[in-house]
């Protein structure tokens, strides 16, 4: 039995400094090249993959580079028009999490008259149980994840009134475990990504009164190991999609102050790749859009001023959500 | 992921299969470029090509079926694939228990995709039959012990059938193997919970239990947190239960400092001081004391949390001291 905390250690050699020009180019190129097949395929779903790099590029404000028009016309042939929602690509079947990153993006792009929304609404409705919970797809399983999914889709698109949000925030809340954090189902074991979850939908639903905040916080603040990087779990291993969840969930909560942010900002700079670009979930490792959103995103609400301002709430830039004028809740105890 | 069928020299694309030649490919739709171009071996376009092809006919065959195995085995996160093998297997009748075992050989490939296991639940609510959910489970979580995927269905199965009663021991297994494990601590709770219930005696009994493995590792916090979510069901408070308390102290003299020890007795010292309760040993000076400890020597990593605590200590304690003067005068 190993006695001893698992972490990692940051080499002498590690990037030190932000290499936005990098960042950017990988971006831009991003699935021109071969090798990335391996991840396209087992984590690369092309709608969230759009969202990743679109609000990447945006944080570095270099969305210029993406091709807007194309983008929009891809995400308008997604809409399923029986069901209203939208798919990860061509000819699969609609899902929450899918509908949600096209509604993000357009948001960003400002240009949600590209879809039908009240079929959004229409698919975002159905997909809520009597127990206030959400599923994902129509066979789907219950998920927090999918309650999330559900209250920033409608939010985004100002219609949260079609559902039944105070059902929607019970079932959220059974969920919460005896450790003060949140797991995906009642029971489930706390995870700090669907922590971000369920704070979340609390931040959006304007409940952030029903967390133990101090708890939760604390949880979130254990999850930072002595190489400065975040943990989702006990005993698990740093990752640098952690670092924005559970920086996210403190931001919400008011207290990202509690985390050691010199040692995180040198952990988050450290997974960069300086010769590729890109940032990946530990230092050395191949990076990816999906890690390089959670890296510039998490140094932004560390207060990065050459990186524009994050809403914890939607990761998504504040300028999005102020145009939106929406205001998740956050709290200030 | 594996590239199916790069090592096997007999593989057909199925363009070149006699029995496919009736249907045509239907090649991708690639989006738009650069951001969304997936680069694609040569055989899982040409079983995606065709995938497309039954998916647009809604052809529901036999063959469709072993198609969709192939396309699988390229992609198991694909859940257009996984939707449309059950909707065959309802289509054709297929003999569910064979599924199950393909199912779980798929799951021992890919323990941590979500579809794969989602496939099983579909099946065993066909079935209604779990007999083997705890066993798959168990080898999943023998590979892979906090494989949230695993337990969740795990959880699912033995709520739904009621299959709680060796529970205890599967749990004890793993907390003796990895008293570490999260998982483990928080299925020990589900048990609880769900099934076995807080009387005073198991509260008692779980809370013997939590100091045994705090003894062996000191420094753990799933161990601490389990501790904590026991005595929320002590109507005592964590500051009233005896031998909570002495064991605390006994750890403390021993010169343990493991940060969650220290902040075990903040807290007791912070519930004492809201209830009023006046204690030599537990009272918002020792608090103070203990934060700084942690901030400048024993979870340096925290101390702004340290701080914002001690801080908060000492606001309580002007409070009550403001109640007690006010009550005097
Ligand atoms: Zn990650």
């Amino acid at each position: 039995m190993s006695f001893k905390t698992k972490d990692v250690v940051l080499s002498e050699d590690r990037p030190k400094t932000l290499l936005l020009q990098k960042h950017s180019d990988f971006l831009a190129s991003y699935g021109v090249n071969k090798d990335d097949y391996e991840y396209c395929m087992t984590e690369y779903l092309r709608m969230s993959g759009i969202y990743w790099s679109l609000t990447a590029m945006e944080l570095m404000d270099q969305s210029s580079r993406m091709p807007k028009e194309e983008i929009i016309a891809f995400i308008s042939s997604c809409q399923d028009s029986e069901s209203g929602g939208l798919s990860a690509s061509n000819g699969h079947d609609p899902h929450m999490l899918y509908t949600l990153s096209a509604v993000q993006v357009l948001a960003m792009y400002d240009r949600l008259d590209a879809i039908d929304t009240e079929g959004v609404v229409r698919f975002v409705t159905s997909m809520q149980q009597e127990d206030g919970s959400f599923i994902g797809d129509k066979w789907g399983e219950v998920d927090t994840r999918f309650s999330f999914c559900a209250v920033m889709c409608l939010s985004l698109l100002h219609r949260l009134d079609a559902i039944n949000v105070s059902k929607a925030v019970d079932f959220v809340l059974s969920c919460m475990n005896f450790d003060g954090g949140f797991g995906s189902k009642p029971g489930s074991e706390s995870h700090a990504g669907l922590i971000y979850c369920c704070v979340g939908t609390l931040s959006i639903c304007k409940r952030m009164d029903a967390l133990k905040c101090d708890e939760l916080a604390w949880w979130l603040c254990e999850r930072q190991l002595p190489s400065g990087g975040l943990n989702g779990r006990p005993e698990k291993l740093p990752d640098l999609c952690y670092s924005w969840w559970v920086m996210s969930s403190l931001s919400m909560l008011n207290r990202i102050h509690w985390v050691d942010k010199k040692n995180l900002e040198q952990y988050i700079l450290a997974c960069q790749d300086a010769e590729t670009g890109g940032f990946s979930d530990r230092p050395g490792d191949i990076t990816d859009p999906f890690h390089t959103l959670f890296g510039l995103a998490g140094l932004s609400l560390l207060g990065n001023s050459s990186i524009k301002r994050v809403n914890p709430t939607y990761c998504m830039p504040q300028e999005t959500i102020d145009r939106l004028k929406l205001e998740p809740q956050i709290l200030y105890v | 992921m594996s590239e199916s069928g790069d090592s096997d020299a007999s593989w057909i694309f199925y363009k070149d299969r006699p029995d496919w030649s009736d249907v045509t490919p239907i090649p991708e739709d690639d989006g738009p470029a650069p951001v969304v171009v997936i680069a694609h071996s040569e055989k899982f376009e040409d079983v995606y090509d065709y995938f497309r092809a039954i998916l647009k006919t809604n052809e529901k065959s036999e063959r469709a079926l072993l198609l969709t195995k192939d396309a699988v085995e390229f992609n198991p996160a694909n859940y257009t694939v996984w939707q449309y093998r059950r909707d065959l297997l309802q289509a054709l009748g297929t003999d569910l228990k064979t599924e199950l075992e393909y199912v779980e050989a798929v799951i021992k490939q890919s323990p941590k995709n979500y579809q794969v296991w989602h496939h099983r639940r579909v099946l065993i609510e066909w079935l209604q039959d779990p007999s083997l959910e705890l066993e798959v489970t168990g080898d999943a979580l023998q590979q892979d012990p906090k494989n949230y995927h695993a337990w969740q269905h795990r959880q699912w199965a033995i709520k739904t059938f009621g299959l709680f009663d060796k529970e205890m021991d599967f749990v004890d297994t793993l907390i003796n193997e990895d008293v570490r494990n999260n998982s483990a601590w928080n299925q020990r709770y589900f048990v609880m919970n769900n099934h076995l219930g807080w009387s005073d005696y198991n509260v008692q009994k779980e809370i013997c239990y939590a100091l045994e493995k705090i003894k062996f590792v000191k420094n753990n916090e799933s161990a601490w947190n389990y501790l904590r979510g026991v005595l929320l069901h002590d109507k005592r408070g964590i500051s009233g239960n005896a031998v909570v308390t002495s064991f605390c102290e006994e750890l403390y003299k021993n010169k343990c400092r493991s940060p969650y020890l220290l902040a075990f007795i903040i807290d007791i010292c912070e519930e004492n001081l809201k209830k009023g309760e006046t204690s030599c040993i537990y009272n918002s000076e020792r608090a103070i004391d203990l934060c700084q400890a942690l901030a400048t020597k024993y979870d340096k990593i925290r101390s702004k949390y340290w701080n914002y605590f001690s801080e908060k200590i000492k606001a309580l304690q002007n409070i009550k001291t403001v109640e007690q003067n006010n009550m005097e005068e």
